[in-house]
């Protein structure tokens, strides 16, 4: 047995080329192959790619869809985020542990079946999702449950079962992303220009990042096609992974011409060779139809030697998966990630456009940024810069869930204020609105006259609505505990803080705090703001601090008038030992 | 970086960094101290504790890590820098299980020091009472990661200086804990005792075996002197 695994693990590193940067892609595929990776695996291939034991450890022990124990032959993924609690996750959560007789985190006895959480997997538009084996599956109600437990046992086609039917829900398409094009344009016109006329355009189209900070593409790719070293990246950052969005899935599914389009663009002005598209591991079911486009356009010439007749333009895309990790979507995480490491990510400067990946200038654009460059190209920075407001021009897709009648992908101009997206996706009646996700803002009726744009309310494109039926709070909380669970641990006020603001907030909600339990609250959220090392941590704190803003009469609700309440629990303390005496003290007095 | 020296301030004094250095090491040369806890002066640094946060024009970031550049506007001991500082601090304590009074190396423990500098009476955040483990396996060495304060010291200068990669990290978030490059436990490593990974360790969370209370507690690094106090020094000599 042990000498079978050897001789499989040094199979998988040799068709990677026993490269110590694929080492993501090893883990994943000895992983998909054994089931887990133990720690016997682990020294097979730090041995095999001659690295240390504690390196392979350190980056398979970060990333969740990676795990170091046995697990079931089928692993169900239960989505776990706060719109699919919303919509009755909770209640399938209960009847797969009642099917299967097992707790979440627990595998069946025979071993075929193991339960796990995940966090948002980019189907928030048809609530509650999972993965089975990789495999979504949306709009669970607890009447599939049994079929889907059969059809594992039947061995595993999940995929003929209804609820493995993914909805585009494209309830908008607009003039930017998903109007019909024309393959190959884009590129074409590219090599007809020169780099800096390119940038010229960018620049004139004022186009910005669409991840939600807002970074000039002209500026971003000027800076990496300038910085001087031995090769040049362009880096698609498909990691979709705020909760609540999901635009990029419809776009890779839709158009993933116009994203491979964009980066060749990208590739022709800095200078890049070699191109990554870093797709979350909870999008892998759309690896073959990206893979094959990938194909199609090799065939065509428009990826490869000589692109579009260009003599010395050659480049070509290899798609990376992650493993689950959130953290994988800032920018240098994703570098670090793709270098094969744990997803932590980098101090600056320098900036990945200096050195990034290889210690490499690197581009890392989203993908919706670039699709909107490919469109710039085919359509010219007037018409793009004609759209939306001046500061934020052209469109932004909005990944709209929660509580309203049309979920999905709406592409709407910058500029256009909450309340048209509200009325647009028929939720006029919504008494909350989580704009960029968790690490957004939380916004209230009285703030719904606001824009959506770089100088009002940036976002990533996560829209995620509250009705007035909802404990609006308690789903702030599930995103702290979403932070907490995504912070790499790195820095302190992030791994510690965080579940310092779980902690603490969970005391207020449970009818238990006080002002100064207020103001601890609001002094860590701060710290963890202010001293944190990259933008996980340093909006971490985000769902408290703007819904302390902006629904402070929830807060007041909460809060006691007694100058302290103790956080411990005598009761629950003593239980076990009660239990175990089958005495109860005679301590009435101390209590409280 | 620059490649000649350039010239800003911190907290309105002037200093002239060295092509080359972070904020922090030209602080240090200026007999400015800004707290830290994970760097360390012959390592490079890991960005890991943030205590040496300043802002740069404004800006939160790391001195460690951020170059010198001419004409940066650098605020350090500020009241609410410190506050954060403090906080951190606090952070730590209640992370992992630190009992100062029992442990040997109270005195020299740059963490319970920076406590004290910051002005840290008692934690006021929740405990986290977590369990950790101790790994005595090594003849010469112990690891008690009660103590340790995930700073990374040890993994970089195993790395950095001894050329082993003795000590990595395993896991995230708040699970992520200090791991060593064995099977098992740090026995079946190649660290020796006089390796700089078993120096470095600013707590006590990797000690040397047999070598305990050979300065006696009032005597130690930090009994008499605030931590930072040395690198103070340099600047009133001047």
């Amino acid at each position: 047995m042990a000498e079978a695994h050897s001789t499989l693990v040094k199979e998988v590193v040799e068709q990677f080329g026993a490269d110590r940067s694929r080492l993501m892609d090893i883990a994943r595929a000895l992983h998909g192959k054994l089931g887990h990776l133990s720690e016997d695996i682990i020294g097979e291939i730090a041995d095999a790619l001659g690295i240390h034991r504690v390196e392979v450890r350190d980056m398979v022990s970060f990333y969740a869809f990676l795990s170091r124990s046995p697990k079931g032959k089928t692993t169900i993924r239960l989505c776990n985020a706060v719109v699919e609690r919303m919509n009755g996750a909770d209640e399938i959560a209960q009847a797969f542990e009642e099917a299967l007789g097992i707790r979440f985190g627990e595998t069946t006895p025979d071993g075929a079946i193991s339960l796990e959480y995940t966090p948002c997997m980019g189907m928030s538009d048809q609530p509650p999702s999972a993965l089975v084996n990789g495999v979504p599956i949306t709009g669970i109600r607890k009447a599939d449950v049994p079929a889907i437990i059969d059809a594992i046992k039947k061995g595993g086609a999940v995929q003929s079962l209804p609820v493995a039917e993914i909805e585009l829900n494209l309830r908008q398409s607009g003039p930017v992303i998903f109007a019909p094009m024309d393959r190959g344009a884009a590129v074409r016109r590219a090599v007809d220009m020169t780099p800096d006329e390119i940038i010229a355009t960018m620049n004139t189209a004022r186009l910005r990042g669409r991840g939600g900070a807002g970074f000039p593409l002209a500026m971003k790719w000027d800076f990496c096609r300038k910085a001087e070293g031995d090769a040049h990246y362009i880096i698609c950052n498909a990691d979709e992974g705020e909760p609540g969005t999901f635009k990029d899935r419809v776009i890779l599914t839709e158009q993933p011409d116009l994203v491979f389009e964009g980066m060749t663009v990208a590739a022709f002005v800095i200078g890049a060779r070699e191109g990554f598209l870093y797709l979350r591991a909870e999008y892998e079911y759309l690896l073959p139809h990206l893979e094959q486009v990938l194909a199609r356009r090799r065939r065509l010439g428009l990826l490869g030697e000589n692109i579009c007749g260009r003599e010395g333009f050659n480049f070509d895309i290899r798609i990376q998966l992650g493993a689950g990790a959130y953290i994988c979507g800032e920018e240098s995480a994703l570098i670090e990630s793709l270098e094969g490491k744990r997803g932590a990510p980098r101090d600056r400067p320098p900036f990945p456009v200096q050195k990034g990946y290889r210690n490499q200038p690197s581009s890392v654009n989203n993908v919706e940024t670039l699709c909107c460059a490919a469109r710039i190209m085919e359509k010219g920075a007037e018409w793009f810069s004609s759209i939306g407001t001046r500061d934020s021009t052209g469109a932004k897709l909005l990944s709209v869930s929660g509580d309203c009648e049309r979920p999905g992908v709406y592409e709407v101009p910058y500029g256009a204020t909450v309340a048209t997206v509200l009325n647009m996706v028929g939720a006029e009646d919504a008494a909350a609105v989580q704009v960029g996700g968790p690490s957004g803002q939380c916004l209230a009726p009285r703030n719904f006259g606001r824009s959506i744009s770089f100088e009002d309310i940036p976002t990533g494109g996560s829209f995620i609505v509250f009705g007035p039926q909802r404990n609006i709070l308690e789903s702030m909380h599930q995103f702290i505990e979403f932070f907490v669970e995504e912070s790499c641990g790195w820095c302190v006020p992030c791994r510690v803080g965080a579940k310092h603001l779980d902690i603490i907030f969970r005391k207020i909600l449970d009818g238990k705090g006080t002002r100064a339990d207020y103001q601890q609250l609001e002094q860590v959220c701060m710290t963890v703001k202010t001293m944190s090392r990259c933008g996980l941590g340093q909006t971490a704190a985000n769902p408290i601090l703007t819904t302390m803003r902006n629904f402070p009469e929830l807060y007041d609700a909460l809060l006691q008038s007694d100058d302290f309440i103790p956080s411990f629990d005598l009761d629950k303390a003593i239980k076990e030992g009660c239990e175990i005496t089958g005495r109860t003290p005679a301590l009435e007095e101390h209590h409280v | 970086m620059s490649d000649k020296p350039v010239t800003f301030t911190i907290d309105g004094v002037e200093i002239t960094a060295k092509a080359g250095q972070t904020i922090l090491q030209a602080a240090d040369d200026a007999g400015i101290y800004i707290p830290r806890l994970c760097y360390h002066p012959s390592l490079p640094p890991g960005g890991h504790c943030r205590l040496c946060t300043v802002k740069i024009n404004g800006r939160p970031a790391s001195s460690c890590t951020f170059p010198a550049d001419e004409g940066l506007v650098v605020e350090n001991d500020t009241e609410e820098l410190n506050d954060h500082r403090r906080r951190i601090v606090e952070m730590l304590f209640v992370e992992g299980n630190h009992y100062c009074p029992t442990c040997e190396h109270s005195g020299n423990c740059e963490l319970q020091a920076m406590a004290y500098r910051l002005g840290l009476l008692a934690p006021t955040l929740p405990y986290f009472r977590c369990e950790r483990e101790l790994d005595a396996s090594h003849k010469d060495v112990y690891v008690d990661r009660d103590r340790c304060i995930l700073c990374g010291r040890c993994a970089r200068a195993s790395r950095e200086v001894d050329h082993k990669v003795v000590f990595g990290f395993e896991g995230r978030g708040v699970h992520k804990r200090i791991s060593v490059d064995a099977p098992h436990n740090l026995g079946e490593t190649n660290l020796a005792a006089a390796d700089k990974a078993a120096e470095v360790c600013p707590t006590g969370c990797i000690m040397l075996k047999r070598k305990g209370f050979a300065i006696p507690v009032g005597q130690r690094k930090y009994d008499h002197e605030p931590i930072g106090s040395e690198i103070e020094r340099s600047r009133s000599a001047k």
